[in-house]
């Protein structure tokens, strides 16, 4: 069954007809040509299809399309319009890549989680969650705590966490 | 998948009457869950009612002192909340330890606690399954069992119940609010989710075209001081081996209220009175929390490949206490 939708991908308005079957995954790779985010499982657990959905960190492969109608996307091709986001520069300083499958999904799962952080969202390992959360007590264990849902075939994950480490400040 | 028709919903009244006259229909929340089935062909719903569009996305203070989660809340903004955290560290601390950052923004309450077992065979249509095809066996007896449950099972299905949320639910005393085509009901947690018996395909007792709306907190004073802690193969991003939600109120050196449950044991949220029982009315020692793990886990029934999970469930238990205790002092 078709439907109509309109998307905001990385700051352009797109329109496109898909089958309500198709994943907003499929939809942004297939229909609007934008292959930033990857397809690594398909099914919500290797995280290298996330993008920010209405600025927040998502997987796209458990999200049917026709769901986010009018939603607002950015993917690591448009975090930061035609220049560098932060993030990718840290990444490109520390060797936070080697294949580089997994860096669009690392890139805009840290720019989310970094957000998270600065919002004050405790994780699963910190001491208090009733106590106030800064963006200075995010060490590396939190950091690998709030990254975990995306990963990296390649085991590039040292110098992912001093990438983020960096970019956080 | 078959082709299917999608209606992001209106009100909740119309959404329970959509869903209840089509029975291939069914309610979406994050898809999370029912995407996944539906890609691996366990799910094969003809049309979709998405639930994310009703006003059931806030978390509110009841006239009690309670609290309110809407069903559409996700459970990244649920765990973040300064009121659960306070009140309910337990729930927060349960939220935060499933799926991932990226899935939690998605993932809703409703959902969550209507999300399927992890089974392996469940989730992989070549294998025989009585949870998935009534009748055609189970095949997790004698086979991979590491991840399945030590009570409450039948030889129909061993399966355990797969969220961490649900547990922290289960000891809080959270009740769901449902609107179904016969009006409104409130349902324990605890009494949500179902044994398997020879029905392993009933996961709950909710019927074709029942909505969660919400999940209510009652105030109560142990709340305040609960934990939750999962073990797991790995440090994230893995469902529980075991895990323990655990509340204790203590008063002049005694407990005054206990609240226990269990996960990663039982094909529900394990609430464990027998436990609660024991610790209740006396002084929080160490010998009292091997007994009350004792009390609890005594009747346990392990598969072979599975053994470990007693003396797991029971070590946690007693050291989730203990941590308590010292945060109390
Ligand atoms: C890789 C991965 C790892 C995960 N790890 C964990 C983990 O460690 N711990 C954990 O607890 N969970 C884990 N999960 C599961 C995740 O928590 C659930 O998928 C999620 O909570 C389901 O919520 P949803 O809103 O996406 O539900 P959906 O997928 O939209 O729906 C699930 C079911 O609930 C029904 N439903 C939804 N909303 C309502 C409503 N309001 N009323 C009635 N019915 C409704 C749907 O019809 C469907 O049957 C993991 C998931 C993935 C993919
Ligand atoms: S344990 Fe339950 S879900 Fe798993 S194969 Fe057996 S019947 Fe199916
Ligand atoms: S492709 Fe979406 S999580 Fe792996
Ligand atoms: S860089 Fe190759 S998968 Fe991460």
């Amino acid at each position: 069954m078709d439907a109509e939708i309109t998307l905001r991908v990385d700051g352009r308005p797109r329109q496109c007809t898909v089958d309500t079957r198709t994943t907003l995954l499929d939809t942004l790779r297939e229909h609007l040509g934008v292959s930033a985010p990857k397809k690594g499982c398909d099914h919500g657990q290797c995280g290298s299809c996330t993008v920010l959905l209405d600025g927040r960190r998502v997987t796209t492969c458990l999200a049917f399309a026709v769901a986010q109608n009018g939603a607002e996307i950015t993917t690591a091709e448009g975090l930061a319009g035609d220049g560098e986001h932060p993030m990718q520069r840290a990444f490109l300083d520390h060797d936070g890549f080697q294949c580089g499958f997994c860096t669009p999904g690392q890139i805009c799962s840290a720019v989310g989680m970094v957000d998270e952080a600065r919002a004050g969202w405790p994780s699963a390992v910190t001491p208090d969650v009733a106590g106030s959360v800064d963006i200075d007590d995010l060490d590396d264990a939190e950091i690998r705590e709030r990254m975990s849902g995306n990963l990296c075939r390649c085991g590039a994950y040292v110098n992912i966490v001093s990438a983020i480490r960096e970019a956080a400040r | 998948m078959i082709p299917f028709d999608y209606q992001p919903a209106e009100n909740a009244e119309g959404a329970v009457a959509t869903v209840a006259r089509a029975p291939e229909a069914t309610f979406l929340g994050g898809g999370t869950n029912l995407v996944d089935h539906m890609k691996l062909g366990l799910a094969r719903p003809s049309l979709l009612v998405d639930v994310t569009t009703l006003p059931l996305d806030r978390i509110e203070t009841l006239p009690d002192g309670g609290v309110r989660i809407g069903a559409g809340v996700r459970n990244s903004d649920a765990a973040a909340h300064p009121t659960i955290r306070e009140r309910y560290p337990a729930l927060a601390e349960a939220l935060l330890s499933g799926a991932s950052g990226q899935l939690r923004n998605l993932a809703t309450t409703g959902g969550n606690l209507l999300q399927r077992t992890r089974c392996v065979y469940f989730q992989d249509v070549t294998t025989p399954c009585n949870k998935r095809e009534p009748g055609s066996g189970c095949s997790a007896l004698g086979g991979y069992t590491r991840y399945h449950a030590i009570l409450g099972a039948s030889s129909d299905c061993v399966a355990v119940h797969p969220s961490d949320m649900a547990v922290a639910m289960a000891a809080l005393d959270a009740v769901v609010q449902v609107t179904g085509p016969g009006g409104q009901r409130d349902i324990p947690v605890v009494d949500l989710h179902r044994l398997p018996g020879d029905q392993p395909h009933r996961d709950t007792v909710l019927s074709h075209g029942d909505l969660i709306t919400a999940v209510d907190l009652p105030p109560a004073p142990a709340s305040r001081h609960s934990r939750y802690r999962k073990v797991r193969d790995r440090a994230s991003y893995a469902f529980a081996l075991v895990s323990v939600a655990a509340a204790l109120d203590i008063e002049d050196g005694d407990v005054r209220a206990a609240r226990v449950a269990f996960g990663g044991v039982s094909h529900k949220p394990w609430r464990a009175r027998r436990a609660e029982d024991v610790l209740v009315e006396g002084p929080p020692t160490e010998s009292t929390f091997w007994d009350a793990a004792e009390a609890e886990l005594s009747d346990a029934e392990p598969l072979r490949g599975n053994e470990f999970k007693v003396p797991l469930a029971r070590n946690t238990l007693v050291s989730v206490l203990r941590e308590i205790v010292s945060e109390q002092r």
